[in-house]
Protein backbone atom coordinates (compact mmCIF):
# COMPACT_ATOMS: atom_id res chain seq x y z
CA UNK A 1 0.00 0.00 0.00
CA UNK A 2 1.36 3.61 -0.66
CA UNK A 3 0.79 6.24 1.93
CA UNK A 4 0.79 9.79 1.92
CA UNK A 5 -0.41 12.50 3.80
CA UNK A 6 -2.40 15.65 2.62
CA UNK A 7 -3.63 18.74 4.33
CA UNK A 8 -7.36 18.15 5.41
CA UNK A 9 -8.86 21.47 3.92
CA UNK A 10 -6.81 20.07 -0.02
CA UNK A 11 -9.37 17.23 0.14
CA UNK A 12 -11.66 19.79 -0.88
CA UNK A 13 -9.80 20.92 -4.05
CA UNK A 14 -9.47 17.15 -4.84
CA UNK A 15 -12.85 17.37 -5.76
CA UNK A 16 -14.39 16.70 -9.03
CA UNK A 17 -16.66 19.52 -10.32
CA UNK A 18 -18.04 17.90 -12.69
CA UNK A 19 -18.96 14.22 -10.97
CA UNK A 20 -21.68 13.62 -8.83
CA UNK A 21 -20.64 13.84 -4.97
CA UNK A 22 -22.35 11.61 -2.34
CA UNK A 23 -21.59 12.36 1.28
CA UNK A 24 -22.79 12.31 4.30
CA UNK A 25 -25.51 14.73 5.14
CA UNK A 26 -27.29 15.31 8.42
CA UNK A 27 -31.03 14.93 7.65
CA UNK A 28 -32.48 15.57 10.72
CA UNK A 29 -32.63 14.58 14.33
CA UNK A 30 -34.14 11.68 16.20
CA UNK A 31 -36.39 12.13 19.49
CA UNK A 32 -33.26 11.84 21.50
CA UNK A 33 -31.64 14.70 19.95
CA UNK A 34 -29.02 12.85 17.88
CA UNK A 35 -28.40 13.61 14.49
CA UNK A 36 -29.32 11.41 11.48
CA UNK A 37 -26.93 11.43 8.42
CA UNK A 38 -27.68 9.62 5.83
CA UNK A 39 -25.70 9.24 1.99
CA UNK A 40 -27.03 11.76 0.06
CA UNK A 41 -25.78 13.60 -3.22
CA UNK A 42 -24.18 17.20 -1.78
CA UNK A 43 -22.81 20.24 -3.95
CA UNK A 44 -20.44 21.86 -1.51
CA UNK A 45 -18.37 20.28 1.48
CA UNK A 46 -20.17 22.56 4.60
CA UNK A 47 -23.17 19.90 3.89
CA UNK A 48 -21.39 17.05 5.08
CA UNK A 49 -19.57 15.95 8.27
CA UNK A 50 -16.83 13.69 8.13
CA UNK A 51 -16.80 13.55 11.44
CA UNK A 52 -20.57 11.66 11.40
CA UNK A 53 -20.85 8.75 13.70
CA UNK A 54 -22.88 5.99 11.63
CA UNK A 55 -25.57 6.53 8.49
CA UNK A 56 -29.65 5.81 8.72
CA UNK A 57 -29.06 4.24 5.65
CA UNK A 58 -26.07 2.03 3.92
CA UNK A 59 -24.54 3.22 1.28
CA UNK A 60 -25.20 -0.04 -0.75
CA UNK A 61 -28.09 1.65 -2.85
CA UNK A 62 -25.83 3.57 -4.60
CA UNK A 63 -24.43 -0.06 -6.11
CA UNK A 64 -27.23 -1.94 -5.88
CA UNK A 65 -30.06 0.19 -6.41
CA UNK A 66 -33.70 -0.21 -4.48
CA UNK A 67 -35.18 -0.18 -8.09
CA UNK A 68 -34.06 -0.33 -11.42
CA UNK A 69 -34.77 -1.17 -15.06
CA UNK A 70 -32.97 -4.30 -15.95
CA UNK A 71 -34.10 -4.08 -19.27
CA UNK A 72 -36.87 -3.01 -21.75
CA UNK A 73 -38.74 -4.70 -24.48
CA UNK A 74 -40.33 -3.22 -27.79
CA UNK A 75 -42.83 -4.73 -29.74
CA UNK A 76 -42.61 -4.50 -33.10
CA UNK A 77 -44.81 -5.85 -35.95
CA UNK A 78 -44.34 -9.68 -35.60
CA UNK A 79 -40.97 -9.43 -33.75
CA UNK A 80 -39.51 -7.19 -31.15
CA UNK A 81 -36.28 -5.23 -29.86
CA UNK A 82 -34.54 -5.48 -26.48
CA UNK A 83 -33.11 -2.28 -24.78
CA UNK A 84 -30.38 -3.05 -21.67
CA UNK A 85 -29.01 0.73 -20.87
CA UNK A 86 -25.51 -0.43 -18.37
CA UNK A 87 -24.32 2.93 -18.44
CA UNK A 88 -23.77 4.67 -15.31
CA UNK A 89 -22.40 8.64 -14.63
CA UNK A 90 -19.59 8.68 -12.58
CA UNK A 91 -19.42 9.25 -9.17
CA UNK A 92 -17.70 10.43 -5.78
CA UNK A 93 -18.85 8.47 -2.85
CA UNK A 94 -16.92 10.00 0.10
CA UNK A 95 -16.78 9.28 4.17
CA UNK A 96 -17.12 5.34 3.56
CA UNK A 97 -16.42 4.02 7.21
CA UNK A 98 -14.27 0.86 7.06
CA UNK A 99 -17.53 -1.94 7.92
CA UNK A 100 -19.30 -0.19 4.69
CA UNK A 101 -16.38 -0.90 1.94
CA UNK A 102 -15.99 -4.27 3.41
CA UNK A 103 -19.41 -4.94 2.53
CA UNK A 104 -18.82 -3.21 -0.79
CA UNK A 105 -15.95 -6.14 -1.20
CA UNK A 106 -18.24 -8.57 -0.15
CA UNK A 107 -20.65 -7.73 -2.56
CA UNK A 108 -17.67 -7.61 -5.42
CA UNK A 109 -17.29 -11.54 -4.22
CA UNK A 110 -21.23 -11.93 -5.20
CA UNK A 111 -21.97 -9.59 -8.28
CA UNK A 112 -17.87 -9.36 -9.80
CA UNK A 113 -15.57 -12.32 -8.63
CA UNK A 114 -18.21 -14.71 -9.46
CA UNK A 115 -19.27 -17.04 -12.31
CA UNK A 116 -22.05 -14.67 -13.51
CA UNK A 117 -20.85 -11.35 -13.10
CA UNK A 118 -23.41 -8.91 -12.94
CA UNK A 119 -22.75 -5.80 -15.39
CA UNK A 120 -24.97 -3.56 -13.91
CA UNK A 121 -23.35 -3.66 -10.50
CA UNK A 122 -19.97 -3.45 -11.85
CA UNK A 123 -20.63 -1.03 -14.09
CA UNK A 124 -21.91 1.16 -10.99
CA UNK A 125 -18.93 0.09 -8.93
CA UNK A 126 -15.77 0.70 -11.90
CA UNK A 127 -17.57 3.99 -12.03
CA UNK A 128 -17.73 4.83 -8.39
CA UNK A 129 -14.33 6.56 -6.57
CA UNK A 130 -14.66 5.58 -3.28
CA UNK A 131 -13.37 7.68 -0.57
CA UNK A 132 -13.32 6.17 2.86
CA UNK A 133 -12.47 7.61 6.35
CA UNK A 134 -11.41 5.61 9.77
CA UNK A 135 -14.35 5.88 12.59
CA UNK A 136 -13.32 8.51 15.51
CA UNK A 137 -15.01 5.92 17.94
CA UNK A 138 -17.27 2.83 17.94
CA UNK A 139 -21.00 3.62 16.77
CA UNK A 140 -24.14 3.10 18.71
CA UNK A 141 -23.93 -1.06 19.56
CA UNK A 142 -21.51 -1.40 16.12
CA UNK A 143 -20.22 -5.09 16.55
CA UNK A 144 -17.44 -4.73 13.98
CA UNK A 145 -14.89 -5.94 15.56
CA UNK A 146 -16.72 -9.41 16.18
CA UNK A 147 -16.60 -9.13 12.57
CA UNK A 148 -13.14 -7.75 11.72
CA UNK A 149 -14.30 -5.27 9.61
CA UNK A 150 -13.79 -2.09 11.37
CA UNK A 151 -9.99 -1.87 9.42
CA UNK A 152 -9.92 -2.52 5.92
CA UNK A 153 -7.50 -2.78 3.44
CA UNK A 154 -8.28 -2.85 -0.33
CA UNK A 155 -11.86 -2.15 -2.14
CA UNK A 156 -11.51 1.58 -2.16
CA UNK A 157 -9.57 4.20 -4.34
CA UNK A 158 -8.68 6.49 -1.49
CA UNK A 159 -8.78 5.97 2.18
CA UNK A 160 -8.50 8.75 5.36
CA UNK A 161 -7.52 8.69 8.56
CA UNK A 162 -7.49 11.81 10.68
CA UNK A 163 -4.07 12.42 12.36
CA UNK A 164 -4.70 15.88 13.78
CA UNK A 165 -4.40 18.72 11.04
CA UNK A 166 -3.67 15.84 8.04
CA UNK A 167 -4.83 13.04 6.98
CA UNK A 168 -3.38 9.89 6.67
CA UNK A 169 -3.79 8.52 3.42
CA UNK A 170 -4.03 5.33 1.98
CA UNK A 171 -3.78 4.93 -1.85
CA UNK A 172 -5.72 2.19 -3.11
CA UNK A 173 -6.05 2.50 -6.79
CA UNK A 174 -4.25 4.15 -9.77
CA UNK A 175 -6.59 6.87 -10.63
CA UNK A 176 -6.74 8.13 -6.95
CA UNK A 177 -2.88 8.32 -7.62
CA UNK A 178 -3.13 10.53 -10.48
CA UNK A 179 -5.94 12.24 -8.56
CA UNK A 180 -3.91 13.31 -6.03
CA UNK A 181 -1.63 15.09 -8.65
CA UNK A 182 -4.01 17.71 -8.20
CA UNK A 183 -3.14 18.69 -4.32
CA UNK A 184 0.01 18.42 -2.29
CA UNK A 185 0.39 15.57 -0.53
CA UNK A 186 3.69 14.57 1.40
CA UNK A 187 6.03 11.44 2.13
CA UNK A 188 4.77 9.91 4.81
CA UNK A 189 7.49 10.65 8.30
CA UNK A 190 8.46 8.20 11.51
CA UNK A 191 5.91 10.97 13.26
CA UNK A 192 3.33 10.22 10.70
CA UNK A 193 3.47 6.42 10.94
CA UNK A 194 3.50 6.44 15.11
CA UNK A 195 0.38 8.74 14.95
CA UNK A 196 -1.47 6.52 12.10
CA UNK A 197 -0.70 3.81 14.21
CA UNK A 198 -1.20 5.61 17.84
CA UNK A 199 -4.54 6.84 16.43
CA UNK A 200 -5.52 3.48 15.54
CA UNK A 201 -4.75 1.91 18.53
CA UNK A 202 -6.91 4.04 20.62
CA UNK A 203 -9.91 3.31 18.06
CA UNK A 204 -9.11 -0.10 18.90
CA UNK A 205 -8.56 0.16 22.36
CA UNK A 206 -12.22 1.90 22.85
CA UNK A 207 -14.32 -1.66 20.98
CA UNK A 208 -15.78 -4.03 22.91
CA UNK A 209 -15.74 -7.63 21.28
CA UNK A 210 -19.15 -7.88 21.88
CA UNK A 211 -20.39 -11.37 20.08
CA UNK A 212 -18.66 -14.21 19.18
CA UNK A 213 -19.03 -15.41 15.32
CA UNK A 214 -16.77 -18.34 14.70
CA UNK A 215 -18.79 -21.39 15.51
CA UNK A 216 -22.13 -19.39 14.11
CA UNK A 217 -22.23 -21.90 10.85
CA UNK A 218 -22.13 -25.11 13.71
CA UNK A 219 -24.14 -23.67 16.21
CA UNK A 220 -26.88 -22.45 13.66
CA UNK A 221 -27.25 -25.98 12.55
CA UNK A 222 -27.15 -27.26 15.89
CA UNK A 223 -30.09 -24.48 16.76
CA UNK A 224 -32.62 -25.26 14.11
CA UNK A 225 -35.47 -25.54 15.76
CA UNK A 226 -34.72 -23.60 18.99
CA UNK A 227 -37.21 -21.48 20.52
CA UNK A 228 -34.90 -18.33 20.22
CA UNK A 229 -36.42 -18.16 17.03
CA UNK A 230 -40.10 -18.13 17.84
CA UNK A 231 -39.18 -15.43 20.52
CA UNK A 232 -37.50 -13.29 18.14
CA UNK A 233 -40.23 -14.00 15.36
CA UNK A 234 -43.12 -13.31 17.80
CA UNK A 235 -41.79 -9.83 17.57
CA UNK A 236 -40.30 -9.15 14.24
CA UNK A 237 -43.06 -7.50 12.26
CA UNK A 238 -41.76 -8.49 8.84
CA UNK A 239 -41.53 -4.91 7.39
CA UNK A 240 -38.00 -5.47 5.46
CA UNK A 241 -36.82 -2.71 6.83
CA UNK A 242 -33.35 -4.79 8.39
CA UNK A 243 -32.36 -6.07 4.40
CA UNK A 244 -33.19 -2.46 3.01
CA UNK A 245 -30.84 -0.57 5.82
CA UNK A 246 -27.97 -3.67 5.58
CA UNK A 247 -25.36 -2.97 3.65
CA UNK A 248 -25.03 -6.34 2.28
CA UNK A 249 -28.74 -7.74 1.64
CA UNK A 250 -28.91 -8.03 -2.03
CA UNK A 251 -31.91 -10.21 -2.11
CA UNK A 252 -34.15 -9.07 -4.97
CA UNK A 253 -37.79 -9.74 -7.04
CA UNK A 254 -38.22 -9.69 -10.53
CA UNK A 255 -41.34 -8.35 -11.91
CA UNK A 256 -42.58 -7.15 -15.53
CA UNK A 257 -44.15 -3.79 -16.26
CA UNK A 258 -46.20 -3.88 -19.41
CA UNK A 259 -46.63 -0.30 -20.89
CA UNK A 260 -50.98 0.80 -21.16
CA UNK A 261 -50.41 0.70 -24.99
CA UNK A 262 -49.52 -2.70 -24.75
CA UNK A 263 -46.18 -2.02 -27.03
CA UNK A 264 -43.49 -2.11 -24.37
CA UNK A 265 -42.42 -3.66 -21.18
CA UNK A 266 -39.61 -2.85 -18.39
CA UNK A 267 -38.08 -5.42 -16.26
CA UNK A 268 -37.69 -4.48 -13.16
CA UNK A 269 -35.67 -5.87 -10.41
CA UNK A 270 -36.69 -4.46 -6.97
CA UNK A 271 -34.46 -5.04 -3.60
CA UNK A 272 -36.30 -7.75 -1.13
CA UNK A 273 -36.03 -9.09 1.71
CA UNK A 274 -36.39 -12.49 3.14
CA UNK A 275 -38.49 -11.04 6.14
CA UNK A 276 -41.23 -10.35 3.86
CA UNK A 277 -44.51 -12.46 3.83
CA UNK A 278 -44.54 -13.86 -0.13
CA UNK A 279 -40.73 -13.79 0.24
CA UNK A 280 -40.44 -17.90 -0.42
CA UNK A 281 -44.05 -17.69 -2.40
CA UNK A 282 -43.76 -19.95 -5.94
CA UNK A 283 -45.90 -20.06 -8.28
CA UNK A 284 -49.38 -22.09 -7.36
CA UNK A 285 -49.33 -20.03 -3.83
CA UNK A 286 -47.17 -22.15 -2.00
CA UNK A 287 -44.93 -20.63 0.92
CA UNK A 288 -42.19 -21.91 2.06
CA UNK A 289 -41.66 -19.73 4.80
CA UNK A 290 -45.16 -18.71 6.06
CA UNK A 291 -44.16 -17.43 9.53
CA UNK A 292 -42.09 -14.51 10.44
CA UNK A 293 -40.18 -16.67 12.68
CA UNK A 294 -38.97 -19.15 9.82
CA UNK A 295 -37.88 -15.88 8.14
CA UNK A 296 -36.69 -14.27 10.28
CA UNK A 297 -34.06 -17.72 10.69
CA UNK A 298 -33.06 -17.91 7.41
CA UNK A 299 -32.36 -14.31 7.59
CA UNK A 300 -29.18 -14.90 9.75
CA UNK A 301 -28.63 -18.38 7.95
CA UNK A 302 -27.65 -16.35 5.09
CA UNK A 303 -25.89 -14.32 7.11
CA UNK A 304 -23.85 -16.20 8.71
CA UNK A 305 -24.12 -19.59 7.50
CA UNK A 306 -24.82 -20.04 4.02
CA UNK A 307 -22.42 -16.39 3.22
CA UNK A 308 -19.60 -18.67 4.95
CA UNK A 309 -20.01 -21.78 2.98
CA UNK A 310 -19.91 -20.04 0.27
CA UNK A 311 -17.26 -17.19 0.27
CA UNK A 312 -15.64 -18.37 3.83
CA UNK A 313 -16.43 -14.71 5.38
CA UNK A 314 -19.76 -14.02 7.73
CA UNK A 315 -21.79 -11.90 5.19
CA UNK A 316 -22.53 -9.45 8.10
CA UNK A 317 -20.37 -6.55 8.89
CA UNK A 318 -21.22 -5.54 11.99
CA UNK A 319 -22.52 -2.43 11.45
CA UNK A 320 -26.08 -2.92 13.48
CA UNK A 321 -27.88 -0.56 11.13
CA UNK A 322 -30.81 -3.68 11.38
CA UNK A 323 -30.52 -3.44 14.95
CA UNK A 324 -30.99 0.23 15.26
CA UNK A 325 -33.62 1.09 12.79
CA UNK A 326 -35.70 -2.48 14.01
CA UNK A 327 -38.88 -1.32 15.65
CA UNK A 328 -39.13 -4.30 17.66
CA UNK A 329 -35.68 -4.27 19.00
CA UNK A 330 -34.61 -7.24 17.10
CA UNK A 331 -30.44 -6.83 16.68
CA UNK A 332 -28.01 -9.52 15.86
CA UNK A 333 -25.89 -9.18 19.06
CA UNK A 334 -29.06 -9.82 21.29
CA UNK A 335 -30.46 -12.66 18.89
CA UNK A 336 -27.03 -14.35 18.80
CA UNK A 337 -26.15 -14.36 22.38
CA UNK A 338 -29.52 -16.25 22.87
CA UNK A 339 -28.46 -18.81 20.78
CA UNK A 340 -25.43 -19.38 22.17
CA UNK A 341 -26.96 -19.21 25.67
CA UNK A 342 -29.28 -21.53 24.38
CA UNK A 343 -26.57 -24.36 24.21
CA UNK A 344 -25.09 -23.73 26.83
CA UNK A 345 -27.63 -24.92 29.05
CA UNK B 1 -52.30 -8.25 -31.11
CA UNK B 2 -52.16 -11.78 -30.24
CA UNK B 3 -49.24 -12.27 -27.94
CA UNK B 4 -47.76 -15.47 -27.12
CA UNK B 5 -51.15 -17.49 -28.56
CA UNK B 6 -53.43 -15.10 -26.37
CA UNK B 7 -55.80 -13.08 -27.91
CA UNK B 8 -56.19 -9.72 -25.75
CA UNK B 9 -60.22 -8.62 -24.80
CA UNK B 10 -61.12 -5.44 -24.70
CA UNK B 11 -63.52 -5.70 -21.58
CA UNK B 12 -66.59 -3.30 -21.03
CA UNK B 13 -66.52 -1.44 -18.28
CA UNK B 14 -68.89 0.38 -16.28
CA UNK B 15 -68.03 3.04 -13.51
CA UNK B 16 -70.01 3.43 -10.06
CA UNK B 17 -70.26 5.80 -7.31
CA UNK B 18 -71.50 5.58 -4.11
CA UNK B 19 -70.84 7.10 -1.05
CA UNK B 20 -67.73 8.93 -1.54
CA UNK B 21 -66.05 11.98 -2.64
CA UNK B 22 -65.39 11.27 -6.13
CA UNK B 23 -61.64 11.63 -5.80
CA UNK B 24 -60.59 7.78 -7.10
CA UNK B 25 -62.79 8.41 -10.10
CA UNK B 26 -60.81 11.75 -10.94
CA UNK B 27 -57.83 9.25 -10.30
CA UNK B 28 -58.70 7.13 -13.35
CA UNK B 29 -58.47 10.28 -15.59
CA UNK B 30 -55.20 11.27 -14.14
CA UNK B 31 -52.00 10.48 -15.51
CA UNK B 32 -52.10 11.93 -18.70
CA UNK B 33 -48.82 10.51 -20.65
CA UNK B 34 -51.18 7.02 -20.34
CA UNK B 35 -54.64 8.34 -20.79
CA UNK B 36 -55.22 7.77 -23.81
CA UNK B 37 -53.70 4.15 -24.48
CA UNK B 38 -56.01 3.82 -21.27
CA UNK B 39 -58.97 4.66 -22.64
CA UNK B 40 -58.07 2.44 -25.80
CA UNK B 41 -57.73 -0.32 -24.18
CA UNK B 42 -60.94 -1.10 -22.74
CA UNK B 43 -64.45 0.35 -23.56
CA UNK B 44 -66.02 2.79 -21.02
CA UNK B 45 -69.49 2.33 -21.30
CA UNK B 46 -70.33 4.10 -18.32
CA UNK B 47 -68.52 6.63 -16.24
CA UNK B 48 -70.81 9.78 -14.90
CA UNK B 49 -67.88 11.94 -14.13
CA UNK B 50 -65.99 11.59 -17.05
CA UNK B 51 -68.28 10.66 -20.51
CA UNK B 52 -72.07 10.95 -21.48
CA UNK B 53 -72.30 7.33 -22.35
CA UNK B 54 -74.58 5.21 -20.35
CA UNK B 55 -75.12 1.67 -20.78
CA UNK B 56 -76.18 -1.52 -18.55
CA UNK B 57 -74.25 -3.40 -21.25
CA UNK B 58 -70.82 -4.08 -19.68
CA UNK B 59 -68.23 -6.76 -17.77
CA UNK B 60 -66.75 -5.04 -15.50
CA UNK B 61 -68.06 -3.07 -12.86
CA UNK B 62 -65.46 -0.51 -10.77
CA UNK B 63 -66.92 0.53 -7.51
CA UNK B 64 -66.06 3.95 -6.02
CA UNK B 65 -67.53 4.23 -2.59
CA UNK B 66 -69.38 3.09 0.29
CA UNK B 67 -72.87 1.97 1.33
CA UNK B 68 -74.68 4.89 3.55
CA UNK B 69 -78.38 4.02 2.02
CA UNK B 70 -81.03 1.69 1.53
CA UNK B 71 -81.34 2.68 -1.88
CA UNK B 72 -77.90 1.97 -2.51
CA UNK B 73 -78.23 -1.87 -1.65
CA UNK B 74 -80.33 -2.56 -4.14
CA UNK B 75 -78.50 -0.53 -6.47
CA UNK B 76 -75.04 -2.31 -5.74
CA UNK B 77 -77.49 -5.64 -5.32
CA UNK B 78 -78.29 -4.97 -9.60
CA UNK B 79 -74.91 -4.17 -10.11
CA UNK B 80 -73.39 -7.15 -9.16
CA UNK B 81 -76.01 -9.78 -11.07
CA UNK B 82 -74.92 -8.07 -14.30
CA UNK B 83 -70.98 -7.66 -13.77
CA UNK B 84 -68.68 -10.46 -14.35
CA UNK B 85 -66.32 -9.18 -12.36
CA UNK B 86 -66.34 -6.62 -9.71
CA UNK B 87 -64.31 -4.72 -8.23
CA UNK B 88 -63.77 -1.86 -5.46
CA UNK B 89 -62.00 1.27 -5.96
CA UNK B 90 -60.69 2.91 -2.95
CA UNK B 91 -60.63 3.04 0.90
CA UNK B 92 -64.63 4.11 0.95
CA UNK B 93 -65.31 1.16 -1.57
CA UNK B 94 -62.62 -0.99 0.55
CA UNK B 95 -63.33 -0.43 4.23
CA UNK B 96 -65.85 2.14 4.41
CA UNK B 97 -63.16 4.92 4.26
CA UNK B 98 -63.70 8.12 6.05
CA UNK B 99 -67.72 7.98 5.75
CA UNK B 100 -67.54 5.04 8.20
CA UNK B 101 -66.59 7.48 10.98
CA UNK B 102 -70.20 8.50 11.51
CA UNK B 103 -70.73 4.54 12.73
CA UNK B 104 -69.31 5.32 16.27
CA UNK B 105 -72.70 7.98 16.37
CA UNK B 106 -75.89 8.07 17.14
CA UNK B 107 -76.65 8.22 13.74
CA UNK B 108 -80.02 10.54 14.70
CA UNK B 109 -77.91 12.84 16.12
CA UNK B 110 -75.62 12.55 13.51
CA UNK B 111 -78.56 13.48 11.17
CA UNK B 112 -79.55 16.12 12.60
CA UNK B 113 -75.76 17.63 13.15
CA UNK B 114 -75.58 17.52 9.26
CA UNK B 115 -78.76 18.11 7.99
CA UNK B 116 -80.53 20.35 10.59
CA UNK B 117 -84.51 20.17 10.11
CA UNK B 118 -84.21 18.52 6.80
CA UNK B 119 -83.11 14.73 7.66
CA UNK B 120 -81.89 12.11 5.34
CA UNK B 121 -82.42 8.47 5.51
CA UNK B 122 -79.31 6.83 6.03
CA UNK B 123 -77.96 3.54 7.70
CA UNK B 124 -74.89 2.33 9.01
CA UNK B 125 -71.49 2.69 6.45
CA UNK B 126 -70.93 -0.35 5.22
CA UNK B 127 -67.78 -1.75 2.70
CA UNK B 128 -69.12 -3.13 -0.35
CA UNK B 129 -68.04 -6.76 0.26
CA UNK B 130 -70.47 -6.64 3.00
CA UNK B 131 -73.07 -6.48 0.77
CA UNK B 132 -71.86 -8.11 -2.24
CA UNK B 133 -68.57 -10.45 -3.11
CA UNK B 134 -65.71 -8.90 -4.38
CA UNK B 135 -63.29 -10.02 -6.91
CA UNK B 136 -60.89 -7.48 -6.99
CA UNK B 137 -59.71 -4.91 -4.32
CA UNK B 138 -57.47 -1.95 -4.78
CA UNK B 139 -57.63 -0.08 -1.69
CA UNK B 140 -56.24 3.54 -1.39
CA UNK B 141 -57.06 7.24 -0.58
CA UNK B 142 -57.07 7.89 -3.09
CA UNK B 143 -56.45 4.63 -5.67
CA UNK B 144 -53.43 4.70 -7.30
CA UNK B 145 -53.58 4.71 -11.13
CA UNK B 146 -51.08 2.74 -11.89
CA UNK B 147 -52.59 0.12 -9.76
CA UNK B 148 -55.47 0.88 -11.74
CA UNK B 149 -53.37 0.31 -15.48
CA UNK B 150 -51.99 -2.98 -13.98
CA UNK B 151 -55.76 -4.10 -13.21
CA UNK B 152 -56.51 -3.60 -17.43
CA UNK B 153 -53.46 -5.21 -18.14
CA UNK B 154 -55.18 -8.23 -16.00
CA UNK B 155 -58.12 -7.94 -18.07
CA UNK B 156 -57.15 -7.35 -21.39
CA UNK B 157 -54.54 -10.01 -20.94
CA UNK B 158 -54.63 -11.74 -18.31
CA UNK B 159 -51.51 -11.02 -16.65
CA UNK B 160 -51.59 -11.44 -13.33
CA UNK B 161 -52.70 -8.47 -10.85
CA UNK B 162 -50.75 -7.99 -7.82
CA UNK B 163 -50.69 -5.31 -5.58
CA UNK B 164 -47.75 -5.60 -2.46
CA UNK B 165 -48.15 -8.10 0.31
CA UNK B 166 -45.28 -6.13 2.28
CA UNK B 167 -46.05 -3.02 4.40
CA UNK B 168 -45.04 0.61 3.47
CA UNK B 169 -41.78 0.54 5.77
CA UNK B 170 -40.23 -0.94 2.63
CA UNK B 171 -41.12 2.66 0.46
CA UNK B 172 -40.25 4.51 2.64
CA UNK B 173 -36.72 2.87 2.82
CA UNK B 174 -36.67 3.03 -1.32
CA UNK B 175 -37.30 7.04 -1.26
CA UNK B 176 -35.01 7.33 2.01
CA UNK B 177 -37.59 8.63 4.33
CA UNK B 178 -36.44 9.16 7.79
CA UNK B 179 -38.24 6.40 10.02
CA UNK B 180 -41.15 8.74 11.89
CA UNK B 181 -41.19 5.92 14.86
CA UNK B 182 -37.06 7.78 15.26
CA UNK B 183 -38.34 11.47 15.08
CA UNK B 184 -41.11 10.64 17.81
CA UNK B 185 -44.21 10.70 15.60
CA UNK B 186 -46.98 7.97 15.13
CA UNK B 187 -47.14 5.81 12.03
CA UNK B 188 -49.53 2.77 10.85
CA UNK B 189 -46.77 2.31 8.02
CA UNK B 190 -45.46 -1.29 9.95
CA UNK B 191 -48.75 -2.55 9.39
CA UNK B 192 -50.56 -1.01 6.61
CA UNK B 193 -50.27 -2.28 2.73
CA UNK B 194 -47.62 -0.81 0.98
CA UNK B 195 -48.15 0.13 -3.35
CA UNK B 196 -48.78 4.23 -2.50
CA UNK B 197 -45.01 5.15 -2.71
CA UNK B 198 -45.15 6.22 0.93
CA UNK B 199 -46.13 9.57 0.21
CA UNK B 200 -47.46 10.15 3.93
CA UNK B 201 -44.46 9.78 5.83
CA UNK B 202 -42.19 11.49 3.42
CA UNK B 203 -44.45 14.30 4.10
CA UNK B 204 -43.93 13.48 7.77
CA UNK B 205 -47.30 13.13 9.02
CA UNK B 206 -46.58 9.39 9.51
CA UNK B 207 -49.38 6.85 7.88
CA UNK B 208 -52.92 6.86 8.57
CA UNK B 209 -53.73 3.66 7.37
CA UNK B 210 -55.80 4.08 3.70
CA UNK B 211 -54.49 1.38 1.84
CA UNK B 212 -55.67 -1.38 5.10
CA UNK B 213 -53.08 -3.94 6.60
CA UNK B 214 -50.20 -5.34 4.96
CA UNK B 215 -50.94 -9.38 4.53
CA UNK B 216 -50.56 -11.15 8.35
CA UNK B 217 -49.70 -7.71 9.82
CA UNK B 218 -48.12 -8.59 12.87
CA UNK B 219 -50.84 -6.86 14.97
CA UNK B 220 -49.52 -8.00 18.94
CA UNK B 221 -46.16 -6.71 18.39
CA UNK B 222 -46.34 -3.36 16.91
CA UNK B 223 -49.66 -2.38 19.18
CA UNK B 224 -47.04 -2.95 22.23
CA UNK B 225 -44.54 -1.36 20.41
CA UNK B 226 -46.71 1.66 20.48
CA UNK B 227 -47.82 1.03 23.78
CA UNK B 228 -43.70 1.18 24.63
CA UNK B 229 -43.10 4.38 23.06
CA UNK B 230 -45.66 6.24 24.76
CA UNK B 231 -48.71 7.38 22.31
CA UNK B 232 -51.90 7.64 23.84
CA UNK B 233 -54.33 4.70 23.52
CA UNK B 234 -57.12 7.76 21.96
CA UNK B 235 -54.40 9.03 19.50
CA UNK B 236 -53.36 5.34 18.39
CA UNK B 237 -57.05 4.17 18.39
CA UNK B 238 -58.45 7.11 15.87
CA UNK B 239 -55.83 6.51 13.53
CA UNK B 240 -56.73 2.96 13.34
CA UNK B 241 -60.09 3.88 12.68
CA UNK B 242 -60.19 6.62 10.23
CA UNK B 243 -60.06 4.57 7.18
CA UNK B 244 -61.93 1.37 8.72
CA UNK B 245 -59.38 -0.83 7.76
CA UNK B 246 -58.26 -2.13 10.82
CA UNK B 247 -62.23 -2.49 11.65
CA UNK B 248 -61.99 -5.77 13.61
CA UNK B 249 -58.36 -4.93 15.40
CA UNK B 250 -58.51 -4.93 18.49
CA UNK B 251 -56.18 -2.97 20.41
CA UNK B 252 -54.76 -5.30 23.47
Amino acid sequence: MLFKTIKKQDLFDLYFSDVQCIGPKKVGTNYKGKPIYQFLPFSSFDEINLDYETTEYSAKTYFLPYKETLSSFQFKDDDWDQEINYRTRPRVIIGLHPCDINALVKLDKVFEKTLFPNPYYITRRQNTFVVGIDCKKSCDHGFCSSLGSYTVTHGFDLFLTDIGDRYFVKIGSDRAFNALQKIETREITKDDNELYLQTRNKFEDGLEKTVRVENLPNLLDIEFESDVWKKWGDKCLSCGTCAMVCPTCYCYGVTEHISMDFNKSDKIKQLYSCNLNDFAQVAGGHNFRPEPATRLKYRYYHQHRGFVESFGQPMCVGCNRCGRICLAGINPTDVITDLQREQKR
Amino acid sequence: MKYLGIEPQKPKIAIFDFTSCEGCELQLINKEETLADFLNAVEIVRFREASSSYSDDYDIALIEGSVSRNDEVKRLENIRKTAKILVTLGSCACFGGVNQLKNEFDLKSMNREVYGNDPKETINVRPIKDIVPVDIEIPGCPVSKAEVESLICHLVWDSPFQIPVYSVCVECKQRFTTCLFEKGQLCLGPITRAGCNAPCPAGGSGCWGCRGPSVEANYKSFFSIVKEKGFNDIEFRERLNFFGAFGEVKIS
